[in-house]
C-alpha cells in the first residue's frame, strides 16, 4: 500500500495525515487525528453517530475516505462549543435529558446544527425526517424533537440579541 | 490500493482504461464504501470523479437540463427550475437515504450500482433522461434504462464513465411523479416502487404515459401496456384499474427479506395508480 | 437484611427533582471515552473469522500462512483456550461461544482470531486461515427444531434418553385448568409466533484488552457488567481474579445484550500471546451475527371466561429458541405470561429449544414481551366475544395485593390495577380515530432484581461527596444516585459526584440487569449516606462533649438534642468535614449487601394506529405509556426509559426480524434490513408515572427499566387488528404480513 498524504481543516484547525487509500474519513479522524466523538455504530451510513459536516455538508464520515479531505473543511462534534460556551442544542440535550446512553449524541448533535443552519425554524415533522439518519436506541426520540425544537428558538433568540448588539 | 481524484473527465477516463487490477469510480461513495467495509470489492484504483468540473453542477441548457455525475441529491433538491420540471425525478433523487446521504449520494452512482430497486432510475427513466457516457473511444448518450443491466451490472465498457445525466425539457402540459413502498417511513431501499410521466391534452385526456416499475425484475421495467391503459382516458377509477393490472403482469419480482412476489405484485399496482393520479395533477389535469 | 415496611407518603427534598446530569457535558462534547475510545500505546489491532455456516465440522483450521504475514502478532483458535471450566456446563458453553470448537454452531460462530499492527493486516491475516468444514443440516425455525427427525444442535442434551433439542421443560401454575375451562361461557384458543429481534445498541460490542507473561491484566470494555465479566474471563483464562482489573467504559446501549461475555476473553488471550495490549471492535454485522439476540417463540394461548367477564381458566404452551446454548428463556416467558391477572386456573408450560442461531441473551424483559402479545391479543379476543370493553375485562380480572401469582408468589401493593384505572381515565382513551385507524391497549409485567451490590461514599474536606457505585450506568443513573445521596445526607445535589468503580476499587457487584441499577446501588448509596453519617455524629458528639445519642441528622447538619444542649449550634456536614483531619480522618460510609425485595412492576400502553388497507403500512399516531415506578428518583430518566422501551417494543411489533435464508444464514445483519424506527417513524410517546411505594426499599423504588418494552407488541397488535379488521397472530406485523392477512379475510 501506498499512503495518501493529506492537508485539511479540522474545526477550524489545520490537519495533516498520511492514510491507506481506502481508509474512511471516521477512521482518520478517531484513529490517526485522536477525535473519538464521532462513534461508528455501523460502517455502513445507516446510524449517523458519524455524522461530520465536509464542507458544511452533513454527511456520515464512514462513507467519506479520508483521502477525500484534502483542502476540505470538517466539523466534528468536537467544533460544536464555542469555547466553554455549549452550543443551544448541547445545552438543551442536556436540559431536555435527550440522551440516555450518548452514543448516538455526537451524530444527533451535528445532524441537527446542520438542520437549523438550513432551516431556524423546524416543525416536528421536519425535525424528524431531518434527523432520520440518526439512530437512537434508548430515547424513542421524544426528549430529542424536544430538545431541538427548544434549541431552535434559542439560536433565534440568540441571533436576535446579536443583531441588537449591532444596532 | 491507489486513490485519484483527477480534475478532468479524460484524464479519468485514461486512469481507468490503463488501470491494472480493479478500478472504481468514487461519486458519493455511498455505495462504494460500504462495499470497501465488507470486503465485497478490493479496488486496485479508486478515482474520485468530484474533482471534475464537468460533473459537480446542474446546468440548464437548450434542450433541458445536465446534471453533472458528482452533483449530490441534496443540490437536485435546491435547484428550482429542475425541481419545477421534473418534480418526480427530483424527489425520487431526495428519497435515497437520509440527509447524510443526500449530502453525498449521486443519481449516477444509483444508476451505476444498478440495484433494481434504485430510487431515481424509474424516474429517470419515466422522464426520458439520457446518460453522457465518456470512455477511451470518445463519448456517446444513451437512454438510463440501457446503462444497468442486471443486478450489479451495467453496459458500459473498461474505461467508460458517466459524466452527466440529461434530462430533455418538460413538454407542455406534462407531469412526472415518483412513489416507492418502504415499510418505515425512511431510511429503506424501495420494496416496490413506480415512476410515472405523462402529458395531457386540452381536455385533460393522457396522450402520452410512460409507467416505469423498480424492484420488480431485475433491472426496471418499462410497462406500455400500463401506459397504454390509460392513454386517451381522464385517469378515471376504470383506467386506473387496467393500468394497475398491467403493471401487476410485467411484475417479475422475487421473495425476499424486504418483501414477497405477492406483495411486491400487488403493491407495483397501488404505487402506480397513486403516482399516475399526482403526475396528472402535476401535467394540469383535475 | 430486614427493612422498614412502610414507605408511602415520603416527603422528599431533591428526590423527584430533574437536574442535569453528572455526565451531561461529557457527552455532548464528545468526550465521554466508550468502548472503541481508548487506546494504549502499541496496541494491536485484533479481528474474527466466523463461520459462513450455520452447523459445520470443523476438521482443521490452518493458520500457518496467516501467522507468517508480517505484522501479525498473534493467531488464536479454540486451542489456545483450554476448557478449564471444571465441569461447569454453563462456563463451558460460555467459551465455546467465544470460540468454536469441534463444531460452528451458527452463522457467525467465531472460529479463529488474530491480533495485527493494524486493521489492513488483521483483515489480510484473516482470509490467509484456511478452515476445513463439513457442512452439518442445520435447523433455525423453533417448531421444526422440536420435531423428531430434527438436526441435533447439542448432542447432550436428552429428553427420555433420546437426543432432542429441548433443553428445559418449564411449568407453571395453581388450580385445575379443566375444571376452569369446564365453567367457561366462552374459550378462545389461538396461536403465535414473534421472531427474532436484537437489543440493537448503537454501540457495538468493544474492548481493550492488556495482559502481561505475569499473569496480570486490565480489560477496558462497553460492559452491563464489569464484575461479572472479570470473573466469567479470569474463570476462562486461568486467571487470578484480582489480578483482572475490569474498567467499563461509558456504555452505548445494551439493553441486556452486553450482560454477556461475547468476545472479550479472545481479546485478552491474544493479548496474552502477543505480549501486547490488543483492541477488538465488533463490526455491526458481527453485533448481529454473534452477539446475543433474543429469542423467536411460537405460542399457543386459551383463556376461558364467563359472560360477566371473569376468566376461569388461562394456559399457555410456550416455545422459546435459545441459539445453540441453553437458557432460562422459556421458563422466563412462563413465569411472566399470566403475571398481570388473578386466575383461579392457570398453567404455563415453557420448552427451551435450541437452534442453530447466536446464543440468546438477554433484551429488556427477557421472553416477556411475546409472552404478553400472545396472552394480550386473546385477552381481547375474549373481551370482544363477550362483549365487554377490554379495559373493564382486564380490571375485572387484574392481579392486586394478596392476589397468587400464577408463577408461585403472593402480591405485595402492585400497580396493575392502577395502571388499568389510568388507563380508563386518559383523554387518548377518548380521542376520536378516523378512517382505517385503530386503537389497542395492553399490559405488561417484569419481575425486577436486587442483588449483590457494594457502594462506597467519601467525603472530602471541602464538604463535596464522592460516591462510587458498582452498577453500570447505562441512562442517567449517576443522576439518581446523586440525588439519592443528596437527600439522605441533606446537601445540595450538586455537591455529589458519582463515579462508577472499576473491579479493583470495589467489592462485587452484580450485573447492572433485571432494573436493578438504581434499585439496588440506590439502597446501597442510602445506607452508606446512614453509615457516613454515624460516623459525623461521632465527631459532632465528640467535638460537643456530649453522647452521640444525643446527636441527631437532619438538613446536612449534625444537631445537638434536647433542652441541655440547646446552646449548641448545628455542626453542618462541610464543618464536619473540614476538621475531619485532625477528628479521627476521612470520613466515609460502606455498604455490601444482597438487595432483597425488588418490587414487581407492571405498566400498560395505549397505542392509535392507521393501517394503509393497500399496501399493509402501520403508521402509529398516538402511544401511552403508564407504569408504576415506585418512586421515581429523577423523572426525566424514568420517563426515558418508558419512553425508550415502548419504541422497541413499537419496532419489535412493525418491522424488526432476523431473516434466515434456507441456508441457515442471517441476510439482514445491518441497520438497512434490520429495521429500527427512526425519528420519523414514531409520535412523541407520551407517559404517565404512577408511584406505588416498593414497601422493600427506604425510597419506594422499583426498577422501571424494562416493564415499558412488554406491553407494545400486544397494543400494537391490538390496534393493527381494530384498524385492519383482521387478527395478527405474526410478529413482527410487517406490511406484507398485515396485507396478506388483509387479503385472505377479504378472500374469506
Amino acid at each position: 500500500m501506498s499512503g495518501v498524504h493529506v492537508s485539511t481543516t479540522v474545526n477550524g484547525d489545520d490537519a495533516e495525515f498520511v492514510c491507506h487509500p481506502g481508509e474512511s474519513l471516521l477512521d482518520v479522524l478517531r484513529d490517526r487525528l485522536g477525535l473519538t466523538g464521532a462513534k461508528e455504530g455501523c460502517g455502513t451510513g445507516d446510524c449517523g453517530a458519524c455524522s461530520v459536516t465536509l464542507d458544511g455538508q452533513l454527511v456520515c464520515s464512514c462513507l467519506v475516505l479520508g483521502a477525500e479531505a484534502e483542502g476540505r473543511k470538517i466539523t466534528t462534534v468536537e467544533g460544536l462549543a464555542d469555547g466553554d460556551k455549549l452550543h443551544p442544542l448541547q445545552q438543551q440535550f442536556i436540559d431536555k435529558a435527550a440522551l440516555q446512553c450518548g452514543i448516538c449524541t455526537p451524530g444527533f448533535l451535528v445532524a441537527a446544527k446542520a438542520l437549523l443552519d438550513e432551516n431556524p425554524s423546524p416543525t416536528e415533522e421536519e425535525i424528524r425526517f431531518a434527523l432520520a439518519g440518526n439512530l437512537c436506541r434508548c430515547t424513542g426520540y421524544d426528549k430529542i424533537v424536544r430538545a431541538v425544537d427548544a434549541a431552535a428558538k434559542d439560536v433565534k433568540k440568540q441571533k436576535a440579541r446579536v443583531k441588537a448588539k449591532r444596532k | 490500493m491507489r486513490y485519484e481524484a483527477p480534475t478532468t473527465t479524460k484524464e479519468a477516463v485514461s486512469l481507468i482504461a490503463k488501470a491494472k487490477g480493479k478500478s472504481f469510480v468514487l461519486a458519493g461513495g455511498t455505495d462504494l464504501l460500504v462495499k470497501l467495509k465488507s470486503g465485497a470489492v478490493e479496488p486496485d484504483l479508486i478515482v474520485d470523479i468530484k474533482r471534475i468540473e464537468a460533473t459537480q453542477s446542474i446546468k440548464k441548457t437548450a434542450n433541458g437540463f445536465r446534471i453533472g455525475a458528482a452533483v449530490p441529491g441534496v443540490a437536485m433538491g435546491k435547484s428550482s427550475a429542475l425541481k419545477k420540471s421534473w418534480p418526480g425525478v427530483v424527489e425520487a433523487a431526495n428519497l435515497i437515504g437520509s440527509d447524510q446521504i443526500q449530502g453525498r449520494c449521486t443519481i449516477v452512482g444509483n444508476l451505476c450500482n444498478a440495484s433494481p430497486a434504485a430510487d431515481s432510475v424509474p424516474a429517470l427513466v419515466a422522464a426520458g433522461a439520457k446518460a453522457v457516457v465518456v470512455g477511451p473511444k470518445g463519448r456517446r448518450t444513451v437512454a438510463v434504462e440501457k446503462i444497468p443491466t442486471g443486478p450489479g451490472k451495467t453496459s458500459l465498457a473498461k474505461g467508460e464513465i458517466i459524466e452527466a445525466i440529461t434530462l430533455p425539457k418538460r413538454p407542455a402540459k406534462t407531469g412526472d411523479a415518483y412513489l416507492r413502498f418502504i415499510p418505515r417511513s425512511e431510511m429503506d431501499i424501495a420494496v416496490v416502487s413506480a415512476g410515472v410521466c405523462l402529458t395531457l391534452n386540452g381536455k385533460g385526456k393522457v396522450t402520452k404515459a410512460r409507467v416505469v416499475l423498480g424492484a420488480v425484475a431485475p433491472t426496471v421495467v418499462v410497462v406500455p401496456e400500463a401506459a397504454a391503459a390509460i392513454i386517451g382516458t381522464s385517469l378515471d377509477d376504470e383506467a386506473l384499474a387496467a393500468m394497475a393490472h398491467a403493471c401487476e403482469k410485467a411484475c417479475k419480482p422475487i421473495d425476499d427479506m424486504r418483501g414477497t412476489i405477492e406483495f411486491r405484485t400487488d403493491v407495483a399496482g397501488v404505487l402506480a395508480r397513486r403516482a399516475a393520479g399526482i403526475a396528472y395533477q402535476r401535467a394540469g389535469g383535475k | 437484611m430486614s427493612f422498614d415496611q412502610k414507605f408511602t407518603d415520603q416527603e422528599f427534598k431533591v428526590v423527584g427533582s430533574r437536574p442535569p446530569r453528572p455526565d451531561g457535558v461529557d457527552k455532548v462534547t464528545g468526550r465521554a471515552r466508550y468502548g472503541a475510545d481508548a487506546s494504549a500505546p502499541g496496541q494491536l489491532v485484533a479481528r474474527i473469522l466466523r463461520s459462513p455456516h450455520a452447523h459445520a465440522v470443523i476438521r482443521k483450521i490452518d493458520t500457518s500462512k496467516a501467522e507468517k504475514l508480517k505484522g501479525v502478532k498473534a493467531v488464536l483458535t479454540s486451542k489456545d483456550l483450554p476448557d478449564l471450566t471444571n465441569g461447569n456446563r454453563g462456563n463451558f458453553d460460555i467459551l465455546e461461544n467465544c470460540m468454536a470448537r469441534d463444531r460452528a454452531l451458527y452463522d457467525g460462530h467465531a472460529v479463529a482470531a488474530v491480533a495485527a499492527v493494524d486493521e489492513v493486516t488483521a483483515r489480510k491475516a484473516l482470509k490467509l486461515i484456511k478452515v476445513d468444514y463439513k457442512i452439518l443440516p442445520h435447523v433455525t425455525d423453533v417448531d421444526k427444531a422440536m420435531a423428531d427427525d430434527a438436526p441435533i444442535v447439542q448432542p447432550h442434551i436428552a429428553q427420555n434418553n433420546k437426543p432432542s433439542n429441548i433443553a428445559n421443560i418449564s411449568e407453571f401454575g395453581h388450580g385445575d385448568i379443566e375444571a376452569g375451562f369446564a365453567q367457561a361461557d366462552v374459550v378462545i384458543e389461538k396461536s403465535y409466533k414473534t421472531e427474532q429481534t436484537h437489543q440493537g445498541y448503537i454501540e457495538p460490542h468493544a474492548c481493550l484488552a492488556s495482559v502481561g507473561p505475569d499473569g496480570q491484566g486490565e480489560l477496558w470494555v462497553t460492559t452491563q457488567g464489569h464484575f461479572t465479566f472479570r470473573t466469567v474471563c479470569a474463570t476462562l483464562l486461568g486467571m487470578d481474579i484480582a489480578k483482572l482489573k475490569v474498567t467499563s467504559s461509558e456504555i452505548g446501549g445494551g439493553f441486556g445484550g452486553k450482560t454477556h461475555v461475547w468476545m472479550e476473553p479472545v481479546a485478552l488471550a491474544l493479548s496474552r500471546k502477543a505480549n501486547r495490549p490488543v483492541k477488538l471492535v465488533m463490526n455491526r454485522d458481527e453485533v448481529f451475527k454473534a452477539s446475543g439476540p433474543t429469542c423467536s417463540t411460537s405460542i399457543d394461548v386459551k383463556i376461558g371466561a364467563t359472560k360477566d367477564g371473569t376468566v376461569t381458566a388461562a394456559s399457555a404452551t410456550l416455545r422459546y429458541q435459545d441459539g445453540p446454548f441453553p437458557g432460562p428463556w422459556g421458563m422466563l416467558g412462563a413465569m411472566t405470561s399470566w403475571a398481570c391477572y388473578d386466575i383461579a386456573n392457570v398453567k404455563s408450560v415453557a420448552y427451551d429449544v435450541l437452534v442453530n442461531r447466536p446464543k440468546v441473551a438477554a433484551y429488556r424483559a427477557p421472553s416477556a414481551p411475546m409472552a404478553a402479545f400472545a396472552v394480550e391479543s386473546t385477552m381481547d379476543m375474549v373481551a370482544a366475544e363477550i362483549g365487554m370493553d377490554p379495559v373493564d375485562f382486564r380490571i375485572k380480572n387484574a392481579a392486586s395485593e394478596g392476589s397468587k401469582a400464577s408463577y408461585g408468589p403472593t402480591y405485595g401493593p402492585i400497580g396493575i390495577g392502577p395502571t388499568l384505572e389510568a388507563v380508563k381515565k386518559h383523554p387518548h382513551m377518548r380521542a376520536r380515530l378516523g378512517k382505517n385507524q385503530g386503537r389497542g391497549m395492553a399490559c405488561g409485567f417484569w419481575f425486577n432484581f436486587g442483588g449483590q451490590t457494594c457502594v462506597d461514599l467519601n467525603i472530602g474536606v471541602d464538604g463535596t461527596v464522592n460516591l462510587i457505585v458498582g452498577t453500570v450506568d447505562v441512562g442517567g443513573a449517576r443522576a439518581s444516585m446523586s440525588l439519592i445521596a443528596a437527600e439522605e445526607l441533606g446537601i445540595p445535589y450538586d455537591r455529589i459526584k458519582c463515579n462508577i468503580g472499576d473491579t479493583a476499587s470495589l467489592g462485587h457487584n452484580d450485573t447492572t440487569e433485571g432494573s436493578r441499577g438504581t434499585f439496588s446501588s440506590g439502597m446501597a448509596t442510602i445506607y452508606a449516606a446512614r453509615d457516613a453519617i454515624e460516623v459525623m455524629k461521632q465527631r459532632a458528639a465528640k467535638a460537643w462533649e456530649i453522647d452521640v445519642a444525643d446527636v441527631e441528622w437532619r438538613d446536612g447538619a449534625a444537631h445537638a438534642v434536647g433542652v441541655a444542649h440547646s446552646n449548641l449550634a448545628p455542626l453542618s456536614l462541610q464543618e464536619i468535614a473540614a476538621k475531619s483531619p485532625t477528628t479521627g480522618g476521612p470520613i466515609a460510609g460502606h455498604n455490601e449487601s444482597v438487595a432483597d425485595g425488588a418490587g414487581v412492576s407492571f405498566a400498560s400502553h395505549i397505542c392509535d394506529v392507521e393501517v394503509d388497507p393497500e399496501t399493509g403500512a402501520t403508521k402509529v399516531l398516538r402511544y401511552t405509556v403508564i407504569q408504576d415506578a415506585g418512586k421515581a428518583i429523577h423523572p426525566d430518566y424514568v420517563e426515558g426509559q418508558f419512553q425508550g422501551g415502548a419504541a422497541q417494543g413499537i419496532g419489535w411489533a412493525l418491522n424488526e426480524e432476523y431473516v434466515y435464508g434456507e441456508d441457515g444464514c442471517l441476510k439482514n445483519p445491518g441497520f438497512l434490513d434490520y429495521r429500527i424506527p427512526v425519528c420519523s417513524d414514531l409520535p412523541f410517546i407520551d407517559t404517565e408515572i404512577l408511584e406505588i411505594p416498593n414497601p422493600n426499599h427506604p425510597y419506594g423504588i422499583r426498577g422501571v427499566g424494562e416493564t415499558s418494552i412488554v406491553p407494545p407488541l400486544a397494543a400494537i397488535g391490538n390496534a393493527v387488528s381494530n384498524a385492519a379488521g383482521v387478527r395478527l397472530n405474526h410478529v413482527p406485523m410487517s406490511p406484507p404480513r398485515i396485507l396478506k392477512a388483509i387479503k385472505e379475510q377479504a378472500q374469506g
